[in-house]
């Protein structure tokens, strides 16, 4: 007891000589100092975060999108199936309920299933909880490669002996839950190439456009508007009818990608032309200028940073229209093919009216790509909204 | 001034005319006269104030100077180790040398700062560029810099909107002060200032010139302001110089109506003076269409016939007094009683 009071009196006193000393050094100012240095002294990033922080909604975007990203990144190891399962006995099987209670206690299973043919011969699939199969976590299953490059096979769960399908199978007995996994993989990676595609040539060419001007400028707005002025959609079926069907899928997925971006670069280089030719004159620019600065120096130092915020907020608002168009263009038959699996080639297989009548749960991609493109927009209009510090 | 000491900067016949383009295929339907053959020079230590109404071109004389624009015609001679050199032949290459010697200060302190950098990066810019220093003699040189004109060298981790317009208007001074220049072209420094705040930078400004020994154009858009700094005032009118001399010759005695009547401005303690006001008739024209013959004469109460045909000859009427109308003999002007 004694003891510990004596302890904080020494700390006390300790305290009190310190901030005497600091007192001494520089009156009254330091802790102002400090206090203003951090106001003073944030970049432009500390604040956009400061003021993207403040809007939940684009934060609950961002994190959707992340976790979809990272739900890609670990396909493999999140989904219990590969792309090649099938489960014949399990055609157009409904999703299952996972239930998280046996007997009161705490056991995560699914139920197993009965199947009755009617007499139209349509499947009937019924919970049999007389059967209950247990959830396995980190358990062995098919083997896959993590990230692609580990070979394993260990994945999040599994059910040994049953079948566990949360989103339903397909009309070969395939996992949807799965297979949606194994489809982000493709279709959040097109639509991230495709504007960072976009973003090589329309940075660049925005940029030199914006600031060298001139005739430059006129020839590289007139390819633009050229680009746009052909309908988006019959000009992907013609590029697409262009991409030869014996091709490998790698070298189709790549394709289709720079299909994509060759028009989505237009619209990029238009924003950052507009805003570099303001920049341009700007007096900062000339003052570099006139001190001698190499175009480079003025691109690289001056505009480029400028715009970066820009640029973060004009990719982030194309990625819903890239993974679109990329659904769009395959749902056509026109963007990949099995065996590549994406969003836009699981709604393809499921083009006909039976299905959405009968087995609604196939159509869950397109409920993934709702939710994301949702959560993209909120993301981008929350960046937006704290991108330019400087000009609000 | 004596007129022993050297000529630094001479402009010679410097003309400036910015294309007007219309339509589709932008072709060039006409031209803005900005400059439209100026003269003067500037000799070494001196300050010549370069004073008009917005729009006459004192801008754009400034910055063909620098060569931020390619000037229509005209010679920019500039001092380089004792010779003169037109420095509008020089390749970009050879001027880069010669950029360390001519700066620029900004009229907007806010546009003239990128509000992504640090102080620090501001000033150290130019070093940066011609890579004079770097590490902890390029922080050195800064804090030496901030200190010159007044700021707190603690202060420079942060960022431009931390900071008054005053305070920028400094920082912009610094950052043309890194590369020790010989001469600054000072675009109405004190413009957007506070009243109270152009006071301090104009006497800063004079203190500096004491120190480092510059040569200042001094640009301002009213004779108040250029009054107490300048050795010598040019007054333009619409791309042309029309009066240059001594500042106490030209506020004393000036000898062109433009003149005279942007002296009537200058507000006086003395109210008698407030009732003399001149206030000129119309609009300045604009210099995409400027009035034949002499360009002041519909706004001149003096014109005569022959101002609207003729052009006034660019003539040294007085010792180091010079003057472009056709009355200066016989006209007597009203300037400025200091009592
Ligand atoms: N880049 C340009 N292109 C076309 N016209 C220009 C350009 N820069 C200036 N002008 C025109 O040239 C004329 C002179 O402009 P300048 O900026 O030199 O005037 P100023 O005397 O500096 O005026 P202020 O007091 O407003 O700064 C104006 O009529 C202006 O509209
Ligand atoms: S030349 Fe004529 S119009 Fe021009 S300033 Fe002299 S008197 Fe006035
Ligand atoms: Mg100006």
């Amino acid at each position: 007891m004694s003891d510990t009071t004596s302890k904080s009196e020494e700390l006390f006193r300790l305290y009190e000589e310190l901030s005497d000393a600091s007192a001494d050094l520089e009156p009254e100012d330091l802790a102002e100092q400090k206090s203003l240095d951090a106001i003073f002294a944030a970049s432009q990033w500390q604040l956009m975060w400061r003021k993207f922080k403040r809007n939940k909604v684009a934060i609950a975007g961002g994190i959707v999108v992340l976790l979809f990203y990272l739900g890609a990144l670990l396909a493999g190891f999140i989904a219990p199936y590969t792309l090649e399962s099938r489960f014949v006995k399990y055609i157009h099987m409904p999703p299952q309920r996972v239930r998280f209670f046996n007997n009161g206690k705490l056991q995560p299973h699914v139920c197993g299933v009965d199947l009755t043919i009617d007499e139209n011969l349509r499947k009937h699939y019924t919970p049999d909880c007389t059967e209950r199969f247990p959830l396995q976590f980190f358990a062995h299953g098919e083997p896959y490669k993590l990230l692609g490059l580990i070979d394993t096979d260990v994945h999040l769960f599994q059910v040994p002996d049953g079948i566990v399908s949360l989103l339903g199978t397909d009309r070969q007995g395939r996992d949807m839950f799965s297979r949606i996994l194994y489809g982000s993989q493709i279709s959040l990676t097109i639509g991230l190439l495709g504007v960072l595609m976009s973003l090589l040539f329309g940075s660049v060419l925005g940029v030199i456009s914006g600031y060298y001007g001139g005739w430059i400028d006129d020839l590289m707005q007139r390819l633009i508007e050229l680009v746009r002025s052909f309908p988006a959609i019959p000009l992907w079926m013609a590029l697409s009818a262009a991409v030869p069907p014996h091709w490998p899928p790698l070298r189709t997925y790549f394709a289709v990608t720079l299909i994509l971006s060759l028009i989505g670069w237009t619209w990029l280089a238009r924003q950052l032309r507009g805003k570099v030719l303001s920049l341009r004159h700007e007096d900062f620019v000339l003052a570099a200028k006139m001190t001698g600065a190499t175009d480079a120096w003025i691109i690289f130092r001056h505009l480029i940073p400028a715009t970066f915020s820009h640029i973060i907020v004009v990719s982030t608002l194309a990625m819903p229209s890239m993974i679109l168009s990329e659904t769009a263009l395959s749902f056509l038959g026109l963007g990949l093919r099995p065996p590549i699996t994406s969003w836009g080639v699981l709604l393809k297989e499921v083009q006909n009216i039976q299905s959405i009548a009968l087995y609604p749960w196939v159509f869950t991609p397109a409920l993934a790509i709702a939710i994301l493109i949702l959560a993209f927009n909120f993301l981008g209009d929350g960046l937006r909204d704290a991108a330019d510090p400087y000009t609000v | 001034m004596e007129s022993k000491t050297p000529i630094l900067l001479e402009v010679k016949n410097l003309k400036k005319y910015f294309p007007i383009r219309t339509g589709f295929f932008r072709r060039t339907t006409g031209q803005v006269s900005a400059v439209d053959g100026v003269s003067f020079f500037i000799r070494e230590g001196e300050t010549l104030g370069l004073v008009g109404e917005s729009g006459c071109g004192k801008t754009t004389t400034g910055r063909c100077i620098l060569r931020a624009h390619p000037p229509t015609a005209g010679e920019v001679w500039f001092r380089k180790d004792g010779e003169m050199v037109n420095i509008l032949e020089l390749s970009t290459k050879e001027m880069k040398p010669l950029r360390r010697e001519m700066q620029i200060i900004f009229q907007d302190p806010f546009s003239s700062l990128n509000p992504r950098m640090t102080v620090m990066d501001i000033v150290s810019e130019p070093l940066r560029i011609h890579g004079l220093a770097q590490g902890a003699e390029l922080k050195a040189q800064v804090r030496e810099l901030l200190e010159a004109v007044g700021l707190k060298a603690q202060h420079m981790n942060r960022y431009p909107y931390a900071f008054s317009g005053g305070q920028r208007q400094r920082i912009g001074i610094a950052r043309a002060l890194a590369l020790r220049p010989r001469l600054i072209i000072c675009d109405e420094p004190v413009s957007a200032l506070d009243v109270s705040v152009q006071a301090q930078t104009l006497n800063l400004l004079e203190d500096l010139q004491k120190e480092f020994g510059l040569t200042y154009l001094f640009i301002a858009h009213d004779l108040s302001v250029v009054e107490h700094i300048s050795d010598r005032v040019a007054v333009m009118y619409l791309g042309n110089i029309v009066e240059l001399a001594k500042a106490e010759e030209l506020y004393i005695n000036p000898l062109h109506p433009y003149s005279e009547a942007l002296l009537s401005a200058i507000p006086r303690t003395d109210p008698d003076h407030v009732s003399k006001r001149l206030v000129l008739p119309g609009d300045v024209p604009s210099p995409a269409n400027p009035p034949p013959g002499c360009k002041f004469h519909p706004r001149c109460r003096y014109a005569q016939p022959i101002c609207q045909t003729e052009k006034p000859e660019w003539r040294l009427l007085h010792d180091d007094h010079w003057v472009a109308c056709h009355r200066a003999e016989e006209l007597s002007l009203v300037g400025i009683d200091y009592d």
